[in-house]
């Protein structure tokens, strides 16, 4: 494919690329003709496959009958639990746990999978589902996980315990004159990628070929021969472009293991891709976590212990989402340096969908919980919000700094990022405006909510593969093991191969997602890529550079150090006089029979810690409860920018679930454990409308820890605003002295709040 | 039953069920994939094309209903090479992420150059409140739905009718 760039302001002429808003090479396709998903793939001859799902939370499972739908027009097979011939998954945190692949025996959750039916076409699937009876008797379900931890009744036979994981901890001697304690909910939130779950499998002979929307393909593809004991070189696994994940996309779910298996069984090529309903109740949530704080400190402002007590909600069976709270102990004391800290957690066991990772993951339910203390510790002892935490810092001259949890933040400067959101929210003409209202007794308070924090990325460093190889034409093909989900990982990691090679993006062949081109792969998630994947390419060019640079020296039979590289003019080697382009070296190359190619299996020796500050300014109309979110500011520090302009979109996108969070969404279940938010119609998903234009810079503070100087930027934007937006709701209640609500800050909260707050005085 | 309808400048003839959907026609027969289907519920919008000049979403009208309309999709608008100012603009602004919302954005963002004159942030956001995305925060699509329709006013396009909707020298 050949682009037109000349319009570009950027990326032309001698520049280096690295730092340049460079526009995403990614874009022309998706813009005149979409990208392509795995919905949208085309085969002869599909299959078309449909789940019927539990409608309880909480069953005996008597009988699937699936006769009935089997007689259906268009029906070519129907199977339940006993026509699947692949043990349990066996939990990878409690080996007693198994998972069976179609509900049997007993009904966990509403949405878990019980029978599935294939049909012609998706609709005659879809109504034969109808058709398909399930013989139950309900048992009482546990919903609440504060319910479940009383183990009073037990989830899973043979399991002593609903507490499927647990941190020791919180031992730790409260200090300070002042004491505060609270309980703050992280609600359960369904991810939303606008793409939900798809595989399509097809057979060719021994060879099973599966397409999936997914996060980290290689560990799709291990999981596949896990269960269907297929040969390694049988399989091969492709993710075409994906919609988004958010983290709901990193595990392989049973679903997407029984599509391949189903199309073994009928050696057909078969297509699941699941509907916006069945996504909403089955595609695994994020957050649900409960947290105690006391937080200890005095009246000078010194905060002088913190302690951190969570329950982790599991739902029906323990995926990533049990090991949420080692995430979050890690930022147990956010961007503060407190003499006594300590943290402890159950993971509990409920009759609910699985929670896993959510954009952020562990980490916005540890800001949250110490940014809305801090708060409350100001309020207190009378002190300006941001004056509590610029006496609370951790000195900019003490890093790398160790917590007393055990993380080591690698660098940081949280005052300057706070002084300089402050300025960009002009911070003292704000409180002016926040007091006149309360003087003038307005119905629309002003509320300031400040948030300074700190979160950890690529949290288990494991080896990442990237590689270059120089082919025809002087172009180069670019291989990586992360995989993009909408980050526009094709244009970051093409700009750093440009700054070291000089070969233009546009002659750079990008590849990602396809077990069968890329050896190895670890994938997307915990704004691990550039990071990993990144590194791992820019090494691996550097090493092209030098191997053509030995080639050339050999082939020309002279020294070495006679031959010189410069990245100018797309890549120019110069021996003496003589200057040979990527093209002429392929071509030499080529003669002799030998590719120029480098890998590298990057492992990156700690992870990084991204910081910055996030002001939301709101105001609250007392008379409806209704908060109307006018401005977010947001400084944020990743180090090193790659591009500026796709960092700013993960901020904003980032910025926008977190106010999301604060303000609008709730995955809710009732006492019985049935969803009241299973569609877009009843999930409080924000629309354009809910949001100012947001006011955000980058700040650069760039990490050793790799030689990009970059840490993640993909979940910082999420853990910031949360509580930020929070706090400037409660700054604007605390007229009424609330000292907190839960989210989300719906204005039915808020307005009970008031009244009952009212009523009291 | 029979329907003639035109996509994107496109005589087509097609029997159809009764309950087939406009986007399914698209998807399935006409085989364009860049409308894309993000719920069950008339709720995401990702689903948006113009029927007859208008934003529409086409998972919430039947094929049948698409009889003797002109439909333009994502397909219809621009080419790589000669992209429409709306997909110019989604461009320079990264107003895109995955990709999953945008044909429909770009179809809402040109379905407002017919329904509101320079229309100010709050206007643009009201206008695209039937599209979601999850990626963008929405920022820079707002951004560059107005700056496209501030393009699409000097160029003199609108999206009412198909002869307005392409850039005069467009190669269509
Ligand atoms: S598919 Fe969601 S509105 Fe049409
Ligand atoms: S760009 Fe991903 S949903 Fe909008």
């Amino acid at each position: 494919m050949s682009l037109d760039f000349t319009d570009l302001e950027v990326g032309r002429g001698e520049e280096k690329l690295v730092g340049s808003p460079y526009r995403r090479l990614e874009d022309p396709i998706f813009i005149t003709k979409g990208a392509t998903y795995v919905g949208d793939l085309e085969f002869d001859d599909i299959a078309h496959i449909s789940f019927v799902r539990s409608p309880v939370a909480s069953a005996n499972l008597k009988n699937v009958d699936v006769s009935e739908a089997l007689g259906q027009p268009g029906v070519i097979a129907a199977f339940t639990a006993k026509d699947i011939e692949i043990p349990a998954i066996i939990n990878w945190i409690n080996k007693v746990i198994e998972r069976p692949f179609l509900a049997k025996d007993k009904l966990r959750f509403v949405g878990e999978a019980v029978a599935m039916v294939i049909g012609e076409t998706k609709a005659f699937a879809e109504d034969a589902c109808e058709f398909v009876n399930i013989d139950y008797d309900l048992t009482t379900p546990i919903i609440d996980p504060r319910q479940s931890a009383n183990n009073e009744v037990s989830l899973f036979e043979g399991c002593t315990s609903n507490i499927v994981a647990s941190i020791e901890g919180g031992q730790v001697a409260q200090i300070g004159e002042v004491r505060i304690e609270a309980e703050f909910v992280n609600q359960r939130l369904a991810p939303c990628p606008m793409e939900g779950r798809a595989v399509v499998a097809t057979i060719d002979g021994e060879m099973l070929t599966v397409y999936i929307s997914n996060q980290a393909p290689h560990s799709a593809k291990r999981s596949i021969i896990r269960y269907l004991s297929i040969d390694e070189g049988n399989l091969r696994v492709i993710t075409p472009d994906v919609g988004g994940g958010f983290g709901s996309k990193i595990g392989t779910y049973p679903e997407e293991i029984l599509v391949p298996y189903i199309a073994r069984k009928l050696n057909r090529t078969c297509r699941w891709v699941e509907t916006r309903s069945e996504s909403m109740v089955s595609l695994g949530h994020g957050r649900g976590q409960i947290a105690k704080v006391t937080l200890g400190g005095d009246r000078d402002g010194k905060i002088r212990s913190y302690c951190l007590s969570v329950i982790q909600d599991c739902g029906a069976y323990p995926e990533i989402g049990a090991n949420m709270p080692a995430l979050t102990r890690w930022m147990t004391s956010g961007c503060y340096d407190i003499d006594s800290v300590d943290f402890n957690s159950i993971s509990v066991l409920t009759n609910t969908n699985p929670t896993v990772a959510y954009r952020g993951a562990g980490r916005p339910e540890a800001a949250y919980a110490i940014e809305r203390a801090v708060d409350m510790f100001a309020t207190e002892i009378g002190m300006d919000k941001a004056e509590v935490r610029f006496k609370n810092f951790i000195d900019p001259k003490n890093f790398p700094y160790q917590t007393k949890v055990g993380s080591t933040y690698d660098c940081g400067n949280y005052e300057e990022s706070l002084r300089r959101v402050l300025k960009l929210a002009n911070y003292d003409e704000l409180l002016v405006d926040k007091e006149n209202r309360i003087k003038d007794k307005s119905d629309l308070l002003l509320g300031i909510g400040i948030s300074s924090y700190v979160e950890i990325t690529h949290g288990f460093p494991a080896k990442e593969f990237g590689s270059v190889e120089l082919i025809s034409g002087g172009k180069l093909s670019v291989k990586v093991g992360t995989l993009s989900h909408g980050q526009g990982h094709r244009s970051a990691i093409s700009m750093i191969v440009r700054d070291v090679t000089g070969v233009d993006p546009c002659n750079i062949d990008f590849y990602q997602g396809d077990t069968e081109l890329i050896e190895s792969g670890v994938g997307t998630f915990g704004s691990r890529s550039m990071q990993s994947g990144g590194v791992a390419c820019k090494r691996a060019a550097d090493m092209l550079v030098t191997k053509a640079m030995e080639f050339l020296s050999n082939h020309l039979d002279v020294d070495l150090d006679k031959v010189e590289f410069s990245w100018h003019e797309g890549g120019q080697f110069s021996v003496g006089s003589m200057c040979l382009s990527w093209s002429d070296l392929y071509r030499l190359a080529k003669n002799e029979g030998k590719v120029l190619k480098a890998s590298e299996n990057y492992e990156s020796s700690s992870p990084t810690f991204p910081f910055g500050a996030h002001l939301a300014v709101v105001e609250v109309d007392v008379e409806t409860g209704k908060v109307h979110l006018r401005d977010m500011f947001a400084i944020d520090d990743a180090g090193n920018i790659l591009n500026p302009l796709l960092a700013k979109g993960q901020i904003h996108g980032g910025l926008a679930q977190g106010i999301s969070q604060a303000l609008y969404e709730e995955f809710i279940y009732d006492q019985d454990g049935n969803p009241l938010t299973a569609t877009f119609a009843d999930y409080g998903f924000p629309t354009a409308a809910e949001f100012p234009q947001f006011r955000d810079e980058l700040m650069q503070t760039p990490t050793s820890v790799n030689e990009l100087g970059v840490k993640g930027i993909g979940e910082s934007g999420t853990i910031g605003a949360t509580p930020a937006v929070v706090n400037a709701v409660m700054d604007a209640l605390s007229v009424y002295g609330i000292s907190h609500i839960d989210m989300p800050l719906s204005p039915e909260k808020v307005f009970s709040a008031i009244k009952i707050a009212k009523r009291s005085k | 039953m029979q329907i003639r309808l035109k996509v994107n400048g496109e005589a087509m003839n097609f029997d159809v069920e009764p309950r087939l959907l406009l986007v399914e026609l698209i998807r399935d027969h006409v085989r364009l994939k860049g409308t894309n289907i993000g719920c069950d519920t008339t709720s995401c919008g990702a689903c948006t094309v113009l029927i007859d000049g208008h934003s529409a979403k086409s998972c919430t009208v039947l094929a049948l209903q698409a009889d003797g309309c002109e439909i333009i999709t994502i397909e219809g608008i621009g080419t790589i090479e000669k992209l429409h100012p709306m997909q110019e603009a989604f461009y320079k602004h990264h107003g895109l992420q995955c990709g999953f919302c945008t044909p429909g954005m770009i179809m809402a963002g040109i379905s407002l150059a017919g329904e509101l004159d320079n229309p100010d942030e709050s206007e643009i956001r009201l206008g695209i409140e039937g599209n979601l995305c999850r990626c963008t925060g929405y920022n820079n699509i707002v951004e560059a739905i107005k700056s496209g329709l501030s393009e699409m006013k000097q160029l003199s396009l609108s999206a009412t009718s198909e002869s307005q909707l392409y850039p005069k020298d467009a190669d269509k």
